[in-house]
């Protein structure tokens, strides 16, 4: 199966903005799924609130797009009640990381056998452009008129910490590193955390020179570094600009799984 | 063959529903619930069942939703605090028409409250704590028996209405230990499920019901909070496929409260009437074995939602109504709207429950 087999084409077009980037990781991550043989009947796709959370609208398979933050723990329910399922979570940085943070990192802890992507647009794009858990210091936003002063959160170093089986970060840029870390994220048992930093030329780029779709694309491309190479140059002591992205697997292990086949 | 037992209100109602075919609980500790929870993460696994404890309320609720998608039958149990926390993925529930049950074993509130004493000062929270326009049904037992009889019947209820059902009981009702019959079996009536594929999942059926499709069958349906047509993809800015979608999840309810109504008459040619739901009907049947008198009736209630609107029909020679309530008028006022003649309110807080002596004072006062 090709992913354009699984839209449901009476769905499209999409309600993202022109030069969004989550039609990417829906593409990527059918690819994904695709890739590893999934048949429509044993997947699940389970979303939150947001722009990344109608992903799961567009897909033609069994799909529950529920409240605000708490994706995860329907899918939770789902996996345990039934471990033959399949789970594929669709997230971003507000519903994962603000409203939903508390879920998430209790799901790494359980390390429930399912995959979540989470887009990472690092802006709230469904209302209109309000800072959020990932906006970066000093960027504008609505809600952050004079520039954000709170600090971050690192989303895979958090899904790390809190038990995550296997953790990878890309960008919308790297469309086949990110196809197939998913499918690394499908094929490893337990809770498996996928970051996709995307653009939101609507939300956040326009107020943050980063106007047309392609300018953040760009940025993607010339900031983002291998953990690998990041490693290297922190252990010889030098500075990594701050606004590098760090991309690459940063965790595959087998901690214990809740909610694997019976 | 049924077996005679003393048991505790909780553990009845946990064994109700494992009798139902209960095999999801997902909970959160919370007194005085949470034998609930520790009962059925003892029995489930047993069953091949699941136990799961979320992180918090919230996460129990939609731990159960997602498992109730599943086709399995899934509740959870908490107290007013959780319940206070459940509400937003409770109209999730309505909306998404999600069979569940919740039992609330009722605490003092608002807020933390009084933990381990009992009161009923959730009965509208059950019903309107949610927003936007819906029906429920909620249940209230007054006996260890009713505990575990009403937890079965709660599923069959949510099963054939496609709605979360409240178990409304209380610290009375839920910690106390009496007799009871535990029967072989309860009746469980089979899911109305869909066998085939349907481009109209959310296509109601003739009583205003959708058949259930479940997860992993083949359905490839579309499930959403959002207002949804009949397909169950979003519409969210028509205002007909809005009306019509709300209208049909309370009409499917509120359209049937006299054919599921369950409540217990007792003197119907009396001209005084006590209306009591959960543990405040215990002390009634005190008061009304104490007074020996035929001019005084009951109304007990067993349903609460949805009211039973047609009370006098059943007391035509009603003068007033008497309510105790372990709250500050709630149902007197749901009551004082379908009557008309006097409601008389005899509310009780703080956990203590009405002593017969005072209902006995309230009759004479109402003569």
């Amino acid at each position: 199966m090709n992913f354009m087999d699984w839209y449901r084409a009476d769905r499209l077009p999409t309600i993202f903005c022109v030069g969004c980037g989550n039609g990417t990781v829906i593409n990527c991550a059918l690819t994904a799924v695709s890739e590893v043989g999934w048949k429509r009947e044993e997947v699940v796709f389970v979303s939150g609130i947001g722009c990344s959370s109608r992903a799961p609208g567009y897909i033609d398979a069994d799909s529950l797009h529920t409240t605000h933050g708490r994706a995860l723990a329907f899918a939770t329910g789902i996996k345990l009640a039934n471990p033959d399922l399949q789970l594929v979570v669709f997230t971003g940085d507000g519903d994962l990381a603000a409203i939903g943070g508390n879920h998430f990192i209790h799901a790494c802890r359980r390390n429930v056998d399912m995959t979540v992507i989470c887009m990472n647009n690092q802006i709230y794009g469904m209302t209109g452009g309000q800072g959020s858990p990932t906006t970066p210091r000093g960027a504008l936003s609505t809600t952050t008129p004079y520039g954000a002063e709170e600090g971050t959160f690192d989303l895979t170093a958090l899904s790390i910490a809190a038990g995550a089986n296997f953790a990878a970060r890309w960008t919308s840029y790297h469309v086949k590193e990110l196809t197939n870390a998913i499918r690394a994220g499908l094929e490893t048992p337990g809770f498996s955390f996928i970051e996709a930093a995307v653009q939101c030329p609507t939300g956040y780029g326009r107020r943050n020179r980063l106007r047309e779709p392609e300018d953040m694309i760009e940025f993607f491309r010339t900031h983002s570094m291998l953990r690998q190479k990041y490693d290297r140059l922190l252990a010889e002591g030098k500075l990594v600009p701050p606004d590098t992205i760090v991309v690459g697997e940063f965790v595959r292990r087998d901690r214990p799984v809740l909610g694997g086949k019976k | 063959m049924s077996k005679i037992s003393f048991i505790q209100g909780n553990i009845a109602c946990a064994e109700g529903a494992l009798a139902a075919g209960c095999r999801f609980f997902g909970g959160y500790p919370i007194t005085p619930s949470t034998e609930i929870a520790e009962h059925m993460a003892m029995k489930l696994p047993k069953v091949k069942g699941t136990f799961i404890q979320m992180e918090d309320e919230i996460g129990s609720i939609a731990a159960v939703i997602g498992a109730a998608w599943t086709g399995v039958r899934a509740m959870t149990a908490t107290s007013g605090p959780g319940l206070s926390l459940m509400m937003e993925n409770i109209g999730y529930a309505v909306m998404t028409e999600t069979p569940l049950v919740i039992v609330d074993i009722q605490r003092g509130g608002p807020s933390t409250g009084q933990p381990t004493m009992a009161s009923q000062g959730d009965m509208f929270q059950c019903r309107f704590g949610s927003h936007g326009d819906y029906s429920i049904i909620a249940l209230s037992p007054a006996t260890v028996q009713e505990m575990y009889e009403m937890t079965a019947e709660a599923f069959n209820l949510a099963d054939r209405f496609r709605v979360p059902v409240f178990l409304m009981a209380d610290e009375i009702i839920g910690h106390m230990r009496e007799k009871m019959t535990l029967p072989d079996t309860v009746p469980v009536m089979p899911v109305r499920e869909r066998t085939e594929r349907s481009t109209l999942p959310f296509k109601a059926e003739k009583d205003g019901v959708p058949g259930f499709t479940p997860f992993g069958k083949g359905h490839h349906v579309h499930v959403t909070g959002l207002t949804h047509d009949e397909r169950g993809y979003p519409s969210t800015t028509n205002p007909d496929v809005h009306e019509r979608l709300v209208t049909r999840l309370v009409a499917k309810v509120e359209s049937t409260r006299r054919e599921i109504a369950s409540y217990d008459v007792t003197n119907p040619e009396a001209e005084t009437v006590f209306v009591s739901y959960g543990a405040p009907t215990r002390a009634v049947w005190q008061a009304l074995h104490d007074l020996k008198d035929d001019t005084v009736g009951h109304f007990r209630l067993k349903m609460v939602w949805p009211f039973p609107d047609w009370v006098e029909e059943l007391f035509p020679q009603a003068q007033a109504y008497i309510v105790p309530e372990m709250n500050l008028g709630l149902i007197s006022r749901e009551l004082e709207r379908h009557v008309t003649i006097p409601v008389i309110s005899v509310p009780r807080l703080g956990g203590a429950l009405h002593e017969p002596e005072e209902l006995i004072r309230a009759v004479e006062g109402a003569k």
